[in-house]
């Protein structure tokens, strides 16, 4: 029912008993359960579809992060000589490579999704909003695996298990709320606009660079272009991520900030992306299988 | 949901649903960049106006229409995939809708993860999913291939292990479109032996199709939906009746009225072809005959001078305009007698109905005897049947037969 065109008759004169009503397909529906198997079942088949029918599987889900640090390594530490005072700089530089990786991934894939999964979305009820998620969902299980070698990478390269890694797991889910949130705004702005994806590829490559990932925040001279970058929720949560699990000598995303306050941006980035995103996707979700 | 006492499975009522058909589609933001003033115009296609009726439970409903009457869309307002414009659908027990076979199958898994992503998709939880999963390979019969990619699968297993699929995710409403057209006559005697199952077991079954010989043997009940509104709401054997006539171009059947035009009329007018129908096994006026069972051909026919011993004759053609019936008095009965001017008679032909289902159209004539050619009267195509059945071959008739098969040699075929 779009909004405002009906005058409920609210209880129909003739009144009878009768079951349940159909209201049409939500964003997320009434069935909570239903919502996260359903999510859970169609990431973890395009999860196992990305390993079948190549000999070493999930090795190449791996090779792919490795090889962009293996490239970033060599140009910025032995062509360039980009020096940088912060320790543990290969480890940071792979640990910023796989949370892009994973932020790329998710978003990238998600934008297509509503229309790739266009089978599922005409033919069958179900929460609209599973499409988006469950790409997300695929994400984060490559960025958990790529996390492991990560720690792998740094605990070998001299680091130790700090009390800080308790903060993974905000960070994680931080870093998946923004990834969610740009993945369903553009999911449902791709079945109108079909040109968002073009658009989604350049900004992405404008956040690699804009973000701190093969650089560290230090080497940039000047203070308030620093905090500029940390506008960007990313860049605080591979800011904060270096603090807290590879190495204190990186200053942590508030210290860098020169104070709570400027975290406020971000914030209300990632709460105003997630807010905007939803809505938006609920209003178009009823529609999305006709539009189509 | 708790079933409330009284309430029909489905409810439909006053349901209208229109589509906007964009003139001209906005699909790039530049587009909108250029042409910011531009109302991107659009036309309101009405898919279903006002459309309500009730199914009871345990009930076997058939919707039927043409190409684009608006069934479909009526199912998927009801399985929830459209949202409806106006009007409420209430479902009364957990509602399973089959679109399609075996949505979300995925080429490159093998059937075990199919049948979990379908079956989830359908409604089960992933656990009850897996663990229905022997049940539903047996069902399929599909066992040996239980590890191979359903890209290697024939389109037969495929059909197969989705149907499987589909009747073990425990619907009490199950809403199924046209889906069962794809396999082969076992195969959708087996659906339909399953769906008795279900209906026994007091779950209601809609289906929505335009194979009226289907509705016909298993519908309790059908609706006619045409251009979107609900033009017939009655017991399965009146809708097919209609449904044919309005599929079928021109009313088939029943009398062709006896100032009709019609061209390919021939003729001295010594006698008149008044009327033709054709006539079931009880002798009842019928526009759609059973295959398999007897019926008849009968024309009225009325003199204006004296006859003696005419010859009446009737042809049948179907819609490639082959001839498949030549029926003449004149091998018959070569003396038909005298009959005066003003006499009125009727010429029956009964025949068993061996003819494959599709129209049939009907010529009748009546001629001077002997020289095969002097009419009297003759009308081309002068009314027409449509014969129903469930016979999926491409045989032009079929021949009542028999088949055996003997294991042993029967004993005048042993050679001493």
């Amino acid at each position: 029912m779009s909004a405002g065109t009906r005058v409920e008759p609210s209880p129909v004169p003739t009144e009878r008993p009768r079951g349940q009503r159909i209201v049409g397909p939500a964003a997320i529906g009434v069935d909570a359960r239903r919502f996260l198997n359903l999510t859970r079942t169609l990431a973890q088949t395009e999860f196992k579809l990305r390993f079948f029918g190549s000999a070493l599987g999930y090795l190449w889900q791996l090779m792919r992060p490795l090889l962009l640090f293996g490239v970033l390594y060599v140009v910025f530490t032995q062509v360039l000589r980009f020096e940088s005072n912060a320790e543990f700089y290969p480890v940071a530089l792979l640990a910023g490579i796989v949370m892009f990786v994973f932020l790329s991934e998710s978003t990238g894939t998600a934008v297509t999704s509503l229309v790739d999964r266009e089978n599922l979305v005409r033919k069958v009820q179900f929460p609209r909003l599973v499409v988006p998620l469950s790409v997300v969902l695929t994400a984060l299980m490559n960025l958990a695996l790529n996390l492991v070698v990560v720690i792998v990478f740094l605990l070998a390269s001299g680091g130790s298990v700090r009390l800080g890694w308790l903060e993974l797991p905000l960070l994680m889910a931080l870093l998946a709320l923004f990834a969610a949130s740009l993945s369903t705004l553009l999911s449902a702005l791709y079945v109108r606009y079909r040109d968002v994806r073009p658009v989604w590829e350049v900004l992405l490559q404008m956040l690699f660079y804009g973000t701190p990932i093969f650089y560290t925040l230090d080497v940039i001279p000047n203070e308030t272009l620093q905090r500029l970058l940390l506008v960007n929720p990313l860049a605080v949560i591979i800011q904060q991520f270096r603090h807290a699990v590879i190495d204190p000598s990186h200053p942590s995303a508030v210290e860098a900030a020169g104070g709570w306050l400027l975290l406020l941006a971000p914030a209300a980035i990632l709460v105003g992306l997630a807010v905007w995103g939803y809505r938006y996707f609920d209003r178009e979700a009823p529609r999305v299988a006709e539009d189509l | 949901m708790a079933p409330s006492p009284g309430a029909p499975a489905v409810a439909v009522e006053r349901v209208s649903k229109a589509f906007r058909l964009p003139t001209e589609r906005v699909h790039t933001l530049k587009e909108r960049a250029l042409h910011p003033f531009r109302r991107s115009g659009f036309e309101e296609f009405v898919a279903l106006d006002e459309v309500s009726f009730d199914v009871a439970h345990g009930e076997f409903l058939g919707v039927v229409g043409r190409n684009g009457s608006g069934k479909s869309t009526l199912l998927k307002c009801m399985a929830g995939i459209y949202r409806v414009d106006h009007g409420d659908i209430y479902v009364d027990g957990r509602l399973s809708a089959f679109i399609e076979l075996g949505v979300g199958f995925n080429p490159d898994l093998p059937a075990r993860d199919n049948v979990l992503i379908n079956g989830t998709m359908l409604g089960l939880s992933p656990r009850e999913a897996r663990r229905r999963f022997d049940s539903v390979i047996d069902f399929a019969e599909l066992r040996e291939f239980e590890h191979l990619k359903i890209k290697n699968y024939s389109s037969g297993m495929l059909v197969r292990l989705a149907f499987a699929v589909m009747i073990h995710v425990d619907a009490e409403i199950l809403l199924v479109d046209e889906v069962l057209a794809v396999g082969d006559a076992a195969f959708q005697q087996k659906c339909f032996d399953e769906f008795y199952r279900l209906r026994e077991q007091n779950r209601t079954v809609i289906l929505v199709t335009h194979d009226m010989s289907a509705v016909e043997r298993f519908c309790d009940r059908a609706v006619l939906l045409e251009r979107g509104t609900l033009v017939r709401d009655g017991s399965a054997h009146d809708v097919g009746l209609e449904y044919l006539e309005v599929n079928f171009g021109r009313p088939a059947g029943a009398a062709a009225d006896e100032e009709g035009e019609e061209p390919e009329r021939s003729g001295d007018g010594r006698a008149a072809i008044a009327s033709a129908w054709f006539e079931d096994e009880h002798g009842n006026a019928a526009s759609m005959l059973p295959m398999g069972r007897p019926c008849a051909f009968a024309a009225r026919v009325r003199f204006a001078a004296d006859v003696t011993d005419p010859v009446f004759s009737f042809g049948l053609e179907n819609a490639d305009r082959a001839n498949v019936l030549a029926a003449s008095t004149q091998w018959t009965e070569p003396r038909t007698g005298t009959f005066a001017a003003g006499d009125e008679v009727v010429f029956r032909v009964r025949f068993e109905n061996v003819l494959r289902p599709g129209r049939y159209d009907a010529t009748s004539a009546v001629a001077l005897r002997g020289s095969g050619a002097a009419w009297l009267d003759r009308r081309e195509r002068l009314c027409s049947v449509v014969v129903s059945g469930t016979q999926a071959s491409d045989a032009l008739v079929q021949l009542p037969y028999e088949t055996a098969i003997d294991r042993s040699p029967a004993p005048s075929e042993v050679v001493s």
